[in-house]
């Protein structure tokens, strides 16, 4: 006899969103150009890219803002491009420009925003998770740039989001304002909420982000946690020292004006224990002797081709 | 989910608290009629029919004009003013159906729209002697929120076809004043060339603004059907035009009005 058993299914297995040949152009310009990604359940991915890259043009088609020309985006298991409310309901999106009533007070509006989703987090709570206390009752036109979008960051998770976008949150903020806004994405973050954020920071990536996906001229150029940017891990390591006419001979190395010497390697270990061994066997002096990686931002640089963000 | 009838009034609440906090707004629509009434009677005293003030006339003309003001003028503005900010944008992310956050304004602006009837009647009795005649105020009533559904349409109509929110309160008032006048609203149409009095029969205002005064100065209350139809008419046209041409994404002429970002990435 046949037992019919159902298939185990394994909800954590089913990414948080899954895009898979995304493709957008306006006009002759592909600003999106075949991309694929999965973003997990509680991760915090950052898309990292020059402006122009593409970024919000991904991030609006997968927010469900755009219809892509081609391709497929799943989100929390639905097609977000039939603006379902149901999935409404389950994301958060801080856009990266979005108008409010200005004559509201931020209470009145985080609280009126609360009243459409099925599972508001408290006022209370809200408010005070983006540090805006003091401003509760002040109306919206009085609020200071960095202010309002940490209101954006409010009316965005004040429905308990699963997934929270956030375009640019921090753009155009003082040091303050952006540490002050990193505290509220990383309390998100460490509650499980799912978080894909665009930037042109690379700091911000590199703070908040457990994954970065560069993008470049609408492609992805890499993927990976941000210490492995552009395999710094593997490669890219720079000795740099001076040494004088004889010391250069006798190490086979050509040295540049003023006797400085540049080596890239891949491997830098065997390299450095044969310059030094060599020097110390022969009493040759390696003035400013460096070993370094190459720097988060050089290897940013070079992925996006030297564009940079700022 | 949240029902769409609890989304609805806590949109109308919302709205209705916005435009009372909007002092320019609050002032045009319910004061800028009344100074018409004011003026038009102290200059024109004298009505159609001899044997009653303009007033008789003149205030449930003007009670029509302030409920175009209140729905017609403001939707279109403040709309088209809504979508270039942004605001419709963040609403389309939200579980908020647009319908239920549009439905919101209009009835806010309908009920702001009674409001500004209901003191142009009341300026109407204390200053000039109008006669109210109270069989009549629910047919007037209905006349009112039934020309309130239509010129809600037709704003949100204009709010979609408008390039940039800045155009929008030209556009509107470009509509709205001649329409007004030649629609018997400032004064009686009755020495209007004929070929200007079939236009201006044709167009939402004109039926509306007749039928009500003369609803207004009836003892018995016949049903104004022409008055009905044309207004569904038009209402028809207002709806289908928004659906066609509504968009929650800002017009790239009304773009980065408001404190624009220094950088906007692809």
């Amino acid at each position: 006899m046949l037992r019919c058993t159902p298939l185990p299914i394994d909800e954590t297995v089913m990414p948080a969103v899954r895009v898979r040949g995304l493709t957008k152009s306006y006009g002759s310009t592909r600003a999106v150009d075949g991309v694929d990604f999965d973003i997990e359940e509680g991760e915090v991915v950052a898309i990292l890219g020059p402006n122009g890259a593409g970024k919000t043009t991904a991030v609006e088609m997968i927010e469900g803002f755009r219809r892509p020309d081609s391709g497929e985006i799943e989100v929390l298991g639905a097609n977000p491009a039939d603006r379902d409310r149901s999935l409404l309901d389950r994301i958060g999106i801080v856009l990266q420009q979005s108008g409010i009533e200005e004559e509201l007070t931020v209470a009145e509006s985080i609280a009126a925003q609360s009243r459409v989703y099925s599972k508001p987090k408290p006022l209370d709570w809200t408010i005070q998770s983006v540090g805006l206390e003091e401003k509760r009752d002040e109306r919206i036109k009085s609020l200071s740039g960095g202010q309002r979008r940490r209101l954006d960051l409010a009316l965005a998770l004040v429905g308990s989001p699963e997934l929270l976008f956030l375009d640019e949150p921090t753009t155009g903020f003082d040091p303050a304002a952006r540490r002050h806004s990193w505290e509220a994405i990383r309390g998100l973050a460490a509650d499980g909420t799912t978080i894909v954020l665009t930037t042109h920071y690379l700091e911000e990536a590199q703070e908040l982000a457990d994954r970065v996906i560069v993008m470049a001229r609408g492609a992805i150029v890499a993927s990976g946690p941000p210490d492995d940017l552009g395999d710094r891990r593997a490669g890219a390591t720079t000795i740099r020292f001076r040494v004088d006419h004889e010391g250069a001979a006798a190490l086979g190395v050509e040295p540049g004006p003023g006797g400085a010497v540049e080596i890239a390697s891949d491997d830098p270990v065997p390299l450095v224990a044969r310059i030094t061994s060599t020097a110390v066997e022969r009493g040759i002096s390696l003035s400013g002797l460096e070993v370094s990686r190459l720097t988060l931002e050089e290897a940013y640089l070079r992925l996006v081709g030297g564009e940079g963000g700022e | 989910m949240v029902s769409s009838g609890r989304l609805l009034v806590s949109e109308t609440g919302l709205q209705t608290r916005i435009f009372f906090r909007t002092a320019v707004a609050a002032f045009f629509t319910l004061v800028f009629p009344l100074m018409f009434l004011v003026m038009i009677n102290f200059f024109v005293p004298d009505g159609p029919d001899p044997s009653a003030p303009a007033s008789q006339y003149i205030t449930p003309a003007l009670a029509v004009f302030g409920m175009v003001t209140a729905t017609f003028t403001n939707l279109a503005i403040n709309t088209s003013m809504a979508r270039d900010e942004g605001i419709l944008k963040r609403v389309a992310g939200t579980p908020l159906p647009m319908a239920t956050h549009l439905g919101g304004r209009i009835v806010s602006a309908t009920l702001v729209g009674l409001l500004s009837v209901t003191l142009m009647l009341f300026v109407g009795w204390v200053l000039f002697d109008v006669e109210i005649t109270w069989s009549a105020m629910p047919m007037f009533a209905l006349l009112l929120v039934f020309g309130a559904g239509t010129f809600s349409a037709l704003g949100l109509a204009v709010a979609a076809v408008t390039p940039s929110a800045r155009a929008a309160p030209a556009i509107a008032n470009f509509v709205v004043l001649p329409l007004a006048f030649i629609s018997g609203v400032f004064f009686p149409l009755d020495d209007a060339p004929q070929w200007l009095q079939t236009v201006a029969g044709l167009l939402p205002l004109e039926p509306l603004a007749t039928a009500a005064i003369d609803t207004f100065n009836s003892n018995q209350v016949g049903f104004p059907t022409g008055a009905f139809v044309s207004l569904l008419a038009w209402g028809a046209v207002g709806l289908g035009v928004a659906l066609r041409f509504f968009s929650y994404e800002p017009s790239e002429g009304g773009r980065g009005r408001r404190r624009p970002r220094s950088q906007s990435s692809g």
